[in-house]
Parts: C-alpha cells; structure tokens; sequence
C-alpha cells in the first residue's frame, strides 16, 4: 500500500478531525442536550414538553452517532488517548452513560403510557440527562486542562493515580458551566427554528440568558488559565513523523504555559475571539428572535470555544499531571501510518455522504412542530 | 502486580453488558428485515393491511432498538474504561472496523431510523420504503463491522507487533476485513438475528390467532415469519458449522474444550453427543458419540487429525518457553536495538510472545519463570469445559429445533391451517428460545476464547485498565440496578403493546400518502 502523505502531516490532519468530530458532536447533538436541559423551564403542560421532544424525535438519534463515532474514530486514530481519557475519567464516564442511556428510553418510552407521574418522571429524567451529561462534558475537558494523573512505565503500560474528577475545584467547575451554558443557548437557538408562539418566546429568553452566561464563563475560564492553571508545554525537540512513543520527548508544568500558542501563532487568537464574538451575536438575534442568525451564532460559537481549547493545548492533547513527560502529544499519541491513511480514506469517503443524508432528513423534517400536528400523529409521535 | 480482583470484575461486568446488549440487537437484525419486507408488500400490493403490519411490527421494534441504541453505547466505552491496555495494545487494529461501523452503518440506521417513525406523511410509499430499507440494511452493517472486530480478537491476522511503540500495529487491512472467521461469524450471527425477528413475529402471531383475534392481521404475519424464519433458520445452521470448520483452523483449544475431547483421537473423531466432562480426572464419563461425524464436520476430510486438549496444553507449554526467548530478547533490544543476535531470536520467536505473557499472571519479572510455572500457565490455556460442552449442545439443539418449528409453520400456512392448537402453543412457548440459543452462542464464542482477549497475542488479565476495584464495584453495582429497571419497563412496555395488539396500537386508516408517486 502506497501511502501518500507524510506521518507528520497525517498525525496533523488527525487533530483537525478529532477537532472536526468533537465540534460535530457538540453542535449535532448538542442542542438535544440542550432542549432535553430546557424541558422542565420551556415547556409547561404535558402538550408542550411533547413539542419539545418532538423538535429532536426524528433526528436525535443520528446526532448521537457523532458520540459514538467521536469514541470509534478516537479508538482507531489515537488508541492512546482513548485508553487514558475513558479510564482516567472512568467513573465521570460512566456517569455519562447513564445520561445517554436515559435517553433513548426516555425518549421513547414516554410516550408510551399517559399516566401523569409516568410522563413527569421521564421528563426529570431527561432533564437530567440532558443537563448532567453537558456538565459533564465540560468538568472532564476541564480536567483535561489541568492534566490527569497517569504514567507510562517502559513497557507503555498505563497507570492511574487517583483518577476521580476533581469536580469541586473552581476551573473545571467554571468549564463545566460554559458546556451548559453553550448547549442550553444552541438548544434554544434550534427552538427557534422549530417552534412557534409562547414555547418559542420562552425558550428566546432563557437562550438570551445562556448565552450571555456562555461568554462570561468563558472569559472567566480564559481569566482562570492566564493566572491560576498551570499549562505545560514540550521542552524537547519534537520529530513529527517519530514513533508513536510517549516516553521520547520532554513535558514540563509551567503557570500560563497555555497561553504560549498566541504568542507563538497569533493566528490562533481568531478562535476564542470567534467564540465570544458569535456567542455575543447569539445573544443579540435570540433577543430579537431571528431563528437562522441565532442557530449559526451559537453553532459558530461553539466551534470557537472546543476550537479554543484544541489550539491552546497544541501539540499536547492529555497532559499528565503525575508525569509530564508521559503527557500525550499530537505526534506521539497516534495510530500507526498505515491506520491513519486508511481511516482518513474512510472519512473522505463517507463523511459526505452520512453528510449529505443527513441534510436530505432534516430538510424532509423541515418546519415547526406544533401542538396540532402532534395530535394529527399521535401514534408516532413522541 | 495485575490486580486480579479488578480483572473478574470488568470480566463480569463486560461479559452482563455484552449479554444484555445482545438481547436486544438480533431481534433488531430480524425485525428490521422482516418488516422492509413487510412494507416492500404494502407498496407493491398498495393494501392497507400490509401497511399496518409494518407499523405494528414497527412500535415493539422501536420499544426494542432503544434498548439495543442505549446498551450498545456502554459497550463501545467499556473497552477504553475498563481494557485500557488492550485499547492501546492493539487499537491500531481493532479500533479501525469500530470506527467505520460508526461511520458507514450506525450513521445509516440512526439517520433514517428517525424518518421511519415520523416520515410516514413527510414521504412519498417509496420514498418510505426506501428510508426503512436503508435502516435495515444499515443494521445488518453494524453486525459486520462489529463482528469483523471481533473476529480479529479470535484469529488476529494482518498485525504484527511494534518494538518503538510496544503495541501490535496493523500491516494488512484487507486482511483484517477479509478475515475468515469474521466473515463465518457474521454470516452465522445474522441469520442467528433473523431467526430471532421470525419467532418474535410467528409466536405474536400464534397468539392472536390462538384468542381468535386480529385474524387478517395474524395470519399474514404468521406466513412472513413462518417463510423467512425457515430460510434462516436452515442457514444459520449450515452457517454455523462453516464456523466450525473455521474454528478449526485458528482456535484449536476452543473446538476441543466444546468437545471435551481431552485425547487426540483418531481420524476422523466422533461427535459425542452426551457426556460429562470432568475436569479433575480430565476425562469425559457417559460418553455417547457418533463416530466420524467431528471430524467430517470439522476438517472436511476423514483423515485428518484433531488435537485433544491434554495435547495442546502440551503444546502450549512449548510455546510458552519459545515465547520466552522472544521476551528475553526484547528486553535486549530495548536496551540496544542493534544487537543482531536478539534481533534474530525475537523475529524467530515472536510469534510465541503472548504465550510467554500468559506467565504475568504470578510472576512479576517472567524472565524468571521455573518449569513449575510454565506448567501452570500452560494449564491456563484450557478454558472452562463443562460450560461450553454444554452450551454448544443446548444451542446446536434449539438450532435444530428452530428448522423444525418453521418447517411445520411454512407447512401449515401454506395450507391455509392457522387453527392447529398445539402447534400455535408450541409456537408461543418457543418465544424464549432463540434468545437463549443467541446467549449460549456469545458464551461459546467469547467464554471459549479464554484465556485469550486476543487469541495467542495478549492474555484478558493483562488487558485491563490501572482503575481500582471500588470504581468498577461501583459501574458493576450501577450497571446491574439501572439494567434490571430498564428491562422491567421495556418487557412491560412489550407486554403492554403487544396484547393492546395491532386494532388500537396501529388502527387501519385511509391511505394517507400525501404525495404518491
């Protein structure tokens, strides 16, 4: 097999897409997460949590596979990250599943019986479901940014020290505030788009509030790593098309070593301008309730925040707070050559055409959804 | 040390998780068939009847696929919470078919699972029809990649191991993809899977047709199922003994401990067909046998020899010394890559290393292991016989029975006879059974890979992650209490639609295509 690009321009290439799935995820599935947080404040009656839930029936279940695929791709592309961020976050994790697990149950079983109490609990525990897993997202990549406690031994075996989400500790509590921040005003940026009347003034206003609260968390947090967060940053020579060996290069804990990228490509300051600009702008068209500015925005903003943390971090992806030097970085953190040719292969291949259907559903699901079509469709609906 | 406490518990806890999800993913792989053919009738026939049946059968297969979506989750995680060296070990392989699972089929069935429910008055029939079958058809694609994955795990070829980065990394993809006892396994699983749909949908059936109720309705279904169910039902078992034959060739130990054969018997070995297995004495007592059928069966041919289990462990001792002098080896190189003898001995005995690593389980530093030890590991190799003996007869015999019940259904609906009591009881009665073969079937595959997560590469107690045994308690504890709630709503949410029945769940309505084509 011929292989025509470089390892290290393959390993690059990977980050942008491990960047490209986690932005997907955040942006497809992420306003599920955030009208499944907004349930129990947006809609009142059981009608109007139906409404709700209607919005995302038809389409929530492909915006989870951004998840799924996010975990398989990071599986087949950097199998270390994978090994050390779901065991070092092994409870959080597990956490996270029960969330995603609620909901395709929640969604629809629901529906399935009319009994109040019934309804009333799958919708407490969508909300849970919803709200608990954005907040958890945000404290791991938190956490994240503060390093994990593992190490390698010569052997490349791993080991964890610890390994319980330090929840409590204001940065990735902040952090876990922005993710819920962020989804809840995408999540309402979607009602916009698919809903009509007093649902849709509700949700323009709580939206209105998460925004803002998005992009003061945000500076908050950026405010939090140029003081107290102490980054890190390779101190070695890097070979970018070396082994796939952690243990070859030098990592060292440094106060605003986060910070050193803007200084090093000032390019990279369009990101967390991007995130607060367009998280701004969101505030702005939910408040005057224009449904297409207001969803870009936020899907813009969105990208400007996961973007800000990538580009901050590079080439670092999981620091290690026990062991800098066994701190995983962009050029030894990665699959083999051969894997990574034949998998980005695959994602040129079928990326736009799981894009393309995708965009072929919700054009056939276009439009509000209204009380009386759910009636008109009782059976199926949710 | 490998904290072995840790290790049963992610075993158990994987293993509960793995036979929970695979309650609820044949009945997906069927019933998503069953009801594209279904609804393919409706559009070619237009009668309205066809199109109830397809949205019948469509709600108990969405109370089922939203069990299946939200168990399949904790699976693909699980190998990073709890296998977190396995992951790396060997994710330059493994992770590839996952990820274009996600990529190729998930994306297919998760996309137009949704037009399936709400796109009835958004589509055109075809248009429909079309959206289902895609659904279908990506259901039955996730199966191959998840199965081409784990046939990796079982005859791990188009690898090879990686000094620089200490991990197997992959040489051969089409290797990978084309591997023989990943295309067996899938084809066995989803006949396997079909089966499931077609006793799900013929014991409903029986059951109305029993009460007198939805008779239109009922014997239509009972005629899908009782056809398609026969179809299957003949290939998985044909299918099954291709995966036999498989077996054959890379799981060796696996075969014998389904036979309890502890001897290498003469060519060609019978079948036996009762016994049992003791594994103190190592011998099987009360064995009843069909001469040559084993070794028909398995090597095609009456003259070749099968390895009895006393053999390979033998065998596996063997391997475990020539292991060693990989491991040794390596343990140079990694010192001083270029000392050529080292060199030499590793890429002689490499193919052995995993066999030495069995030795990690009592011993720190293996370079020091005595005769004693070797011995013990070898022992390690032979996986638990009485369970698989039986579970391999239990399945073997449900397939058998499975052609029989179609065969009579297929009889009777072709002669119009939905009235013949004890076979509509029989036929209810049989609801469990496909489930249990499918459990038995994952137990045989995955119990008899042991001691092996990777067949000869890497043993499972080194594949586990450095987590502490109280956080997996926990997972355990939390998996198992929120699991159990969940089944109780979903076999209730089961019950519930399926006695409500197709009249007040789906009532016939007007064709209420808006825009037909």
């Amino acid at each position: 097999m011929h292989i025509l690009l470089d390892y290290e321009t393959l390993r690059l290439i990977w980050w942008l897409l491990l960047g490209v799935l986690l932005i997907g995820f955040a942006v497809m599935d992420g306003f599920d997460l955030g009208v499944a947080a907004l349930l129990p404040f947006v809609a009142k009656s059981d009608d109007e949590r139906r409404v709700l839930l209607n919005t995302i029936g038809p389409v929530w279940e492909g915006n989870q596979v951004w998840f799924i695929l996010g975990g398989g791709a990071i599986f087949a592309a950097w199998p270390a990250i994978y090994a050390v961020a779901f065991s070092g976050f092994y409870l959080a994790l597990f956490a996270v599943l029960i969330t995603l697990i609620i909901r395709p149950v929640g969604f629809k079983f629901r529906s399935k019986l009319s009994y109040k109490v019934w309804r009333q609990s799958w919708d407490t525990a969508l909300f849970i479901g919803g709200f608990a897993a954005a907040l958890l997202f945000g404290v791991a990549v938190g956490n994240v940014l503060l390093g994990i406690p593992f190490r390698f031994d010569s052997e490349l075996r791993l080991t964890l020290e610890g390994g319980l989400l330090s929840l409590l500790t204001p940065f990735p509590l902040v952090a876990g505030l922005v993710s819920v921040a962020m989804l809840v005003m995408h999540g309402a940026a979607f009602l916009q788009l698919k809903t009509t009347g007093k649902i849709r003034k509700r949700a323009a206003k709580y939206g209105f509030i998460a925004a803002l609260c998005s992009v003061i968390f945000f500076i908050l947090g950026g405010i939090l790593v140029s003081t107290i967060v102490d980054g890190y940053h390779v101190t070695s020579a890097v070979n970018g098309s070396g082994a796939s060996n952690p243990l070859t290069k030098e990592v060292a804990q440094q106060s605003g070593a986060w910070l050193d990228n803007y200084h090093r490509y000032p390019w990279m300051i369009t990101a967390p301008i991007l995130g607060i600009l367009a998280g701004l702008c969101a505030a702005w068209s939910l408040y005057r309730g224009r449904a297409w500015t207001s969803f870009i925005s936020t899907a813009l903003s969105i990208t400007g925040i996961i973007g800000t943390v990538g580009l901050s971090m590079f080439p670092i992806i999981l620091p290690s707070s026990l062991d800098p030097t066994s701190s995983l970085t962009v050029f030894d953190a990665s699959s083999s050559h051969l894997t990574l040719w034949w998998m980005l292969l695959a994602v040129v291949l079928f990326l736009p055409i799981v894009l393309s259907y995708t965009a072929w559903v919700f054009r056939v699901m276009r439009g509000p959804v209204t009380i009386e079509n759910i009636r008109a469709d009782d059976k199926e609906a949710y | 040390m490998i904290d072995m406490e840790v290790v049963n518990l992610s075993r158990l806890q994987f293993a509960l998780t793995a036979l929970y999800h695979f309650l609820f993913v044949p009945l997906t792989l069927g019933l998503s068939i069953l009801i594209a053919i279904m609804e393919s009738v409706y559009v070619m026939t237009g009668k309205e009847i066809w199109r109830q049946m397809t949205k019948f059968w469509g709600v108990l297969f969405g109370i089922n696929v939203a069990m299946g979506v939200a168990t399949g989750v904790t699976m693909e995680f699980q190998f990073g919470t709890n296998w977190a060296y396995y992951s790396h070990y060997v994710g330059d392989i493994f992770g590839v078919p996952l990820a274009v699972e996600g990529l190729m089929a998930f994306f297919l069935e998760s996309t137009f699972i949704g037009l399936f429910f709400f796109g009835w008055r958004r589509l055109s029939r075809v248009g429909h029809l079309v959206a289902t079958w895609l659904m279908a058809i990506g259901a039955n694609f996730s199966a191959l990649w998840i199965l081409i994955a784990n046939g990796w795990m079982q005859n791990p070829v188009g690898a090879a191991f990686n000094m620089d980065t200490m991990r197997m990394e992959l040489t051969s993809l089409s290797d990978v993809f084309f591997n023989p006892v990943a295309q067996a396994k899938f084809v066995h699983t989803v006949s396997a899977g079909y089966v499931t749909g077609a006793v799900f949908v013929l014991a409903i059936s029986a059951w109305y047709l029993l009460r007198k109720r939805h008779y239109e309705f009922a014997k239509r279904s009972f005629t899908v199922a009782a056809s398609f169910g026969l179809a299957s039902a003949l290939s998985v078992v044909v299918l099954g003994d291709e995966s036999g034959y498989v077996a054959t060739e890379h799981q060796k130990m696996k075969l014998a401990a389904i036979e309890a054969m502890w001897e290498t018997e003469p060519a060609p070995a019978g079948f036996t067909i009762f016994g049992l297995p003791d594994v103190e004495a190592k011998k099987t007592h009360y064995e009843v046998k069909i001469p040559w059928l084993l070794g028909v069966i398995t090597t095609r041919s009456l003259s070749q020899e099968l390895p009895g289990i006393n053999q390979l462990v033998q065998h596996g001792a063997e391997r475990i010394k020539s292991g060693l002098i990989a491991y040794r080896a390596l343990q140079i190189l990694k010192q001083d890559r270029n000392n050529q003898a080292a060199l030499e001995d590793f890429k002689k005995h490499q193919q052995d290393m995993g066999y030495a690593l069995l030795l990690r389980k009592s011993l720190n530093d293996i370079t020091q292991a005595a005769e004693t030890d070797i011995a013990a590991a070898a022992d390690s190799l032979v996986p638990d016989v009485p369970v698989l003996f039986w579970s391999f007869r239990i399945m073997v015999g449900l397939g058998f029975f499975f052609i029989f019940l179609f065969a009579a259904a297929f009889y009777l609906s072709a002669k119009q006879r939905f009235d013949r009591r004890w076979f509509l009881k029989l036929a209810i009665y049989s609801l469990p059974l496909p489930w249990i073969a499918a459990e038995l079937g994952w137990i045989v595959a995955e119990y008899g890979r042991q001691p092996w997560i990777i067949e000869g590469i890497l043993p499972t107690f080194l594949g586990a992650s450095s987590v502490s045994a109280s956080q997996v308690w926990t997972s355990l504890i939390g998996f198992v209490v929120f699991y159990s709630a969940l089944a109780i709503i979903d076999l209730f949410l089961m019950i519930k639609y399926a006695r409500l029945g197709p009249d007040q769940v789906t009532p016939l309505s007007k064709p209420i295509a808006l825009n037909p084509m």
